[in-house]
């Protein structure tokens, strides 16, 4: 009886704010706009019954999917979001890769403090963290600042509002998310196989490409699929330095809703962005698994 | 021994470079004089007594404050029940829908969750402010709890609930006596990750407010996306400073506690 | 020798503390139990042995309350506790793990369960403390379990199952957490405590000698089957099935047919001629009987086989089990093997008095040119069908000359395994069939002069093995 209890409340919590929630946006994604309150059509009746709850089916439509694929603006700002979250989780890697190796190499009293240095920025402020770089990026920011100061350059560089802005952003933010699965995969790795390896023949670098780097692949997919995910559907970075010609798919659908008031659109918006993360998310569970069966 | 090359050296200073810099340099422009970011006009604390004067920041502070101790506990609580059925309950019916409502709010983009939860509240007609960011952060933050909690369930030595209800505990004694006191940490992390997480929210307190509740990040976020601002760079060393002094409290403390537990398991050892 | 015997489950008076009454257990499609009987008795330390899957920690976790009976019923003191949970029945565990609460003091662990009771707070004060002198850990009692060692650890575990005086005590692979020498000292430490509080104690083991030091009987388990239940010597020296000779100790197993032996005057075509040729020992089978007899007369002083029925009947009750010795008789006279292996020399008189080479019992084929192996004690209902012959390796000898024994084989020194107190040959018979035998360091090893690859012979006498079926 207790264990219903236990069960039911999470259950129920979960069911209405976030199931309920969801297939809310599912079906106000094949609904159409209206100048109403709230501002899409059908709108379901319970007090109508079965039959107009039939009424209310037939009305839901794919119009505003059709509309997606027709705009070029939504297509192109998934692409967008595909490649800028693709590339900077490449970036992110050979960043991130270095520092978690070289913490795994690091002196066993030194670690926890590594550690801890590379968690502390993930307890500090998102948005405070991007808000940093906004000084440093901007034509009068402090890296334009040294650069001119040194000479190398005569005019100030324009990085901020820029995609190259975005990716620094998210390599910046996400960087924590490389380095600690990485790391944990490396630090696990027994020194005495590198030394085998090296018994047998190879050199140091070809010991890491033939021994290291294969034991670190389940921390390198992890890693990655940790800053990919959410590096895709990421509105603070884009908007606030990225311009107006970086187009995030998260950003799109903050604006659709918030400025263009089209619920319908925003939601079909949501939808498809569901869709693609489902293959990162599916493949990234596959790799956990296979991480965890090697494990146990 | 360990191969530590200046490759490695170099490697980890330039990478803690690079997570620091732009923090420090924040600390250090939020004394600024100047209002401007790159003109260093001298050292002053001006942006940090304008920052305490002006009444909206106080507001949404408070509001924060009040958001993240609410739904970090409400988190907590459901977190941990939830944790404890999925590692604990066996099988049931719709186990797996459970389990899927758990993990999926781990990946789902914020926009998605915060657009969602806004249309439920407009759907039953809730009126939006504090109580309703409450429920969209304990929504997603208990998720995180329940993670947290339930890999520490997951090595918990199920033979010491067995003992307790051997000894003649109920099934609610042995957890309160036994279960709970040593997944204490666990929970606690997961409660400062919840708060840290409502503390830390921007996008999903945008759609779940309403005009009446306006958190901090809302508030630092309309104030920077024109540009650098004197008085956010004060706020967000204040922030930073008390996240780095928490974390770093918090990790001599468990080096503290392992160091003892180490060296008691040692003359245990010799005692023998 | 003990004064009164501890045999309960001898007597048929004798109520059981626990009874498994048919019991089934499945676990999804897989059968763990399967309706399995069995009695344990009050003050009993009772071991269940088995390997790893065989059921044995399932029954201990179903006595526990921990999981729950498919079919049948488990009675404790007559009544049936199926339906009790873990908390109200009067059993207690100590688990594999300890399962010691780290939160808590060695002082609060062992209190836990009083507490639980409701007791007042003077009789928790000394029960706890009567606890801690029972387990020396007096010491110890305001440390936390991570401040104690493994030892330690065991023995507050103890104390804190025991603390509520349980009427059963179950022990989960108490002692595998220990180092081996730290094991040896805590059996006889757990032996003593069972023995001072009167506790019956179930333990669970997949250490057969843990199980023979500690237990007053012994379960042997296998795939959710008991395949033995009986006093630690029985299970040695009688073990029922070829599983559990295999399982207990050291063995030689001979897989092969009986027949029946001959008894006087043997018909002549009860042993193939070929056997007889290839009989190392044949030729020597030229004696009368009477030299046999005279022979036998002087062997002593082997218990005869009244004495014996007698003391299995009547003295036993009373006297206790006898030391587990080899029951090692003098060596025969190359008479008195000739006697009782020649087919065509007549058998000894089957003089009921003093018969040192027991005859009946059966006569084993177990391989192509050797010659069969005489077992006195097999059971002549056998003959005909096929059996294993086993028999332990201290209770095969190993000598340079041919020996004066009833069953001898040749064959090759291939490995000599040194341990100390004794040394373990492994020999291979001119079929390639590999026999261990031991021998005891007694004397220098020096004067023994077996090494590899030389020519021994092999011998043990006609009840030295054990006729199984199968």
């Amino acid at each position: 009886m207790r264990k219903a209890v236990l069960i039911a409340l999470p259950y129920l919590w979960l069911t209405a704010l976030f199931l309920v929630p969801f297939l809310i946006v599912l079906k106000i994604s094949l609904s159409d706009i209206a100048l109403a309150r709230p501002p899409y059509m059908p709108q379901f009746d319970p007090a109508a019954g079965w039959q107009g709850f039939l009424t209310f089916l037939s009305e839901l439509d794919f119009e505003n999917f059709a509309f997606l694929a027709t705009d070029d603006l939504y297509w192109k700002s998934y692409l967008s979001s595909l490649q800028i979250a693709g590339l900077s989780t490449l970036i992110t890697l050979g960043v991130g890769y270095p520092i978690a190796y070289a913490m795994a190499r690091a002196d066993q009293a030194w670690r926890p403090t590594l550690l801890m240095l590379v968690i502390l920025p993930f307890w500090t402020s998102f948005l405070i963290r991007v808000y940093s770089w906004m000084g440093i990026l901007s034509n009068e920011g402090t890296l334009n600042t040294v650069l001119l100061w040194l000479g190398v350059i005569d005019t100030p560089l324009q990085i901020m509002n820029t995609p190259t802005a975005v990716y620094i952003g998210i390599v910046y933010t996400y960087l924590p998310f490389m380095v600690l699965p990485i790391y944990s995969a490396l630090e696990k790795l027994d020194d005495s196989l590198l030394e085998a390896a090296e018994d047998l023949g190879c050199s140091q670098l070809s010991a890491f490409w033939l021994v290291t780097w294969p034991l670190s692949r389940s921390g390198i997919i992890a890693g990655c699929f940790l800053v990919f995910i959410p590096a895709l559907g990421e509105f603070v970075i884009p908007s606030l330095l990225g311009g107006s010609d970086t187009l995030m798919i998260g950003k799109v659908l903050w604006e659709e809703f918030f400025n263009n008031r089209d619920w319908p659109v925003a939601s079909a918006v949501a939808v498809i962005l569901l869709l693609i993360l489902i293959i990162p998310i599916v493949l990234f569970q596959r790799n956990e698994q296979k991480a965890r069966e090697a494990e146990g | 021994m360990r191969r530590f090359s200046w490759f490695n050296a170099t490697s980890l200073s330039l990478g803690f470079a690079f997570l620091y810099l732009p923090m420090i340099l924040l600390v250090i422009y939020s004394f600024n004089e100047s209002r401007l970011v790159t003109v260093w006009a001298g050292f002053s604390t001006k942006w940090y007594a304008e920052l305490f004067r002006d009444q909206e920041f106080l507001d949404a502070a408070w509001v924060t404050l009040k958001v993240g101790v609410f739904s970090s506990t409400l988190a907590t609580i459901l977190g941990t029940m939830a944790a404890y059925v999925l590692v604990r309950a066996g099988r049931f019916h719709g186990r797996t829908l459970f389990s899927g409502m758990i993990y999926a709010p781990l990946v789902m983009p914020e926009v998605i969750t915060g657009l969602s939860l806004l249309l439920l509240f407009i759907g039953i007609g809730l009126d939006r402010g504090v109580f309703t960011i409450v429920l969209a952060h304990t929504t997603f933050s208990m998720c995180y709890v329940s993670v947290v909690v339930s890999s520490r369930l997951a090595t918990f030595d199920r033979a010491l609930e067995e003992a307790a209800l051997d000894l003649g505990c109920s099934a609610f004694s042995a957890f309160r006596l036994v279960t709970l006191p040593i997944i204490a940490p666990a929970v606690i992390s997961g409660w400062l990750l919840a708060f840290t997480l409502s503390l830390d929210d921007l996008v999903i307190a945008s759609f779940t407010t309403g005009p009446s509740a306006t958190t901090l990040p809302i508030k630092i976020f309309s104030a920077v996306r024109l540009g650098v601002s004197p008085q956010i760079n004060a706020l967000s060393t204040l922030l930073i400073g008390i996240v780095a002094i928490g974390v770093i409290t918090a990790s001599i403390v468990t080096k503290r506690a392992a160091v003892a537990q180490a060296r008691d398991e040692q003359q245990a050892a010799r005692t023998a | 020798m003990a004064e009164t015997v501890f045999a309960p489950w001898a007597d048929p008076a004798q109520k059981p503390l626990i009874e498994f009454c048919n019991v089934t257990k499945r676990f999804g499609d897989f059968t763990a139990i399967h309706d399995l009987s069995l009695k344990i008795y009050e003050k009993e330390f009772f071991a269940l042995l088995g390997p790893s899957g065989c059921g044995k920690t399932t029954m201990m976790r179903m006595l526990g309350g921990f999981d729950s009976v498919t079919e049948g019923s488990i009675l404790l003191g007559g009544h049936d506790i199926s339906a009790v949970p873990p908390n109200k029945r009067p059993v207690n565990m100590m688990f594999q793990s300890y399962a010691l609460f780290p939160h808590l003091s060695i002082w609060e662990n062992i209190a836990f369960g009083l507490k639980r009771e409701g007791r007042d707070k003077a009789f928790i004060d000394a029960r706890v403390d009567e606890m801690l002198r029972l387990t020396r850990l007096e010491r110890f009692a305001k440390r936390k379990p991570h401040q104690i060692s493994g030892g330690q650890r065991q023995r507050v575990a103890l104390a804190r199952s025991l603390a509520k005086a349980p009427k059963l005590l179950l022990l989960d692979e108490p002692l595998g957490a220990l180092d081996r020498k730290l094991r040896e000292e805590t059996q006889f430490e757990l032996m003593d405590i069972q023995e001072k509080t009167g506790t019956t104690f179930v333990i669970v083991t997949h250490d057969q000698e843990e199980a023979m030091t500690v237990a007053s009987r012994i379960a042997v388990m296998d795939e959710g089957r008991l395949v033995q239940v009986d006093t630690p010597d029985q299970i040695y020296e009688a073990p029922n099935s070829v599983y559990v000779a295999d399982f207990i100790g050291d063995v030689n197993l001979f897989p092969g047919t009986a027949t029946e032996r001959p008894v006087a005057p043997p018909p002549a075509p009860a042993v193939a001629p070929e056997v007889e040729e290839t009989a190392p020992i044949a030729d020597a089978a030229l004696h009368d009987s009477a030299e046999a007899n005279t022979a036998t007369q002087r062997r002593l002083p082997a218990p005869d086989r009244k004495g014996e029925w007698l003391y299995e009947k009547i003295f036993r009750r009373f006297m206790g089990y006898r030391e587990t010795a080899p029951r090692r008789l003098p060596p025969p006279s190359p008479a008195e093997i000739a006697a009782a292996r020649a087919p065509v020399a007549p058998a000894p008189a089957p003089a009921p008095v003093a018969e040192p080479i027991r005859p009946g019992g059966i006569l084993i084929d177990w391989a192509e040119g050797q010659p069969p192996i005489i077992a006195a004690n097999g059971d002549t209902a056998m003959a005909g069908t096929g059996v294993t012959f086993s028999i332990r390796p201290e209770k095969v000898t190993i000598d340079a000359e041919k020996p004066d024994r009833p069953n001898i084989y040749k064959g090759k020194v291939i490995d000599i395994a040194y341990l100390g107190n004794i040394s373990t040959f492994h020999v291979e018979l001119a079929n390639g069939t590999m026999v261990k035998a031991q021998m005891v360091n007694a004397r220098r090893l020096a004067n023994r002069h077996i090494t590899w690859n030389d020519e021994v012979w092999i011998g043990f006498t006609e009840t030295a093995g054990v006729v199984l079926k199968g």
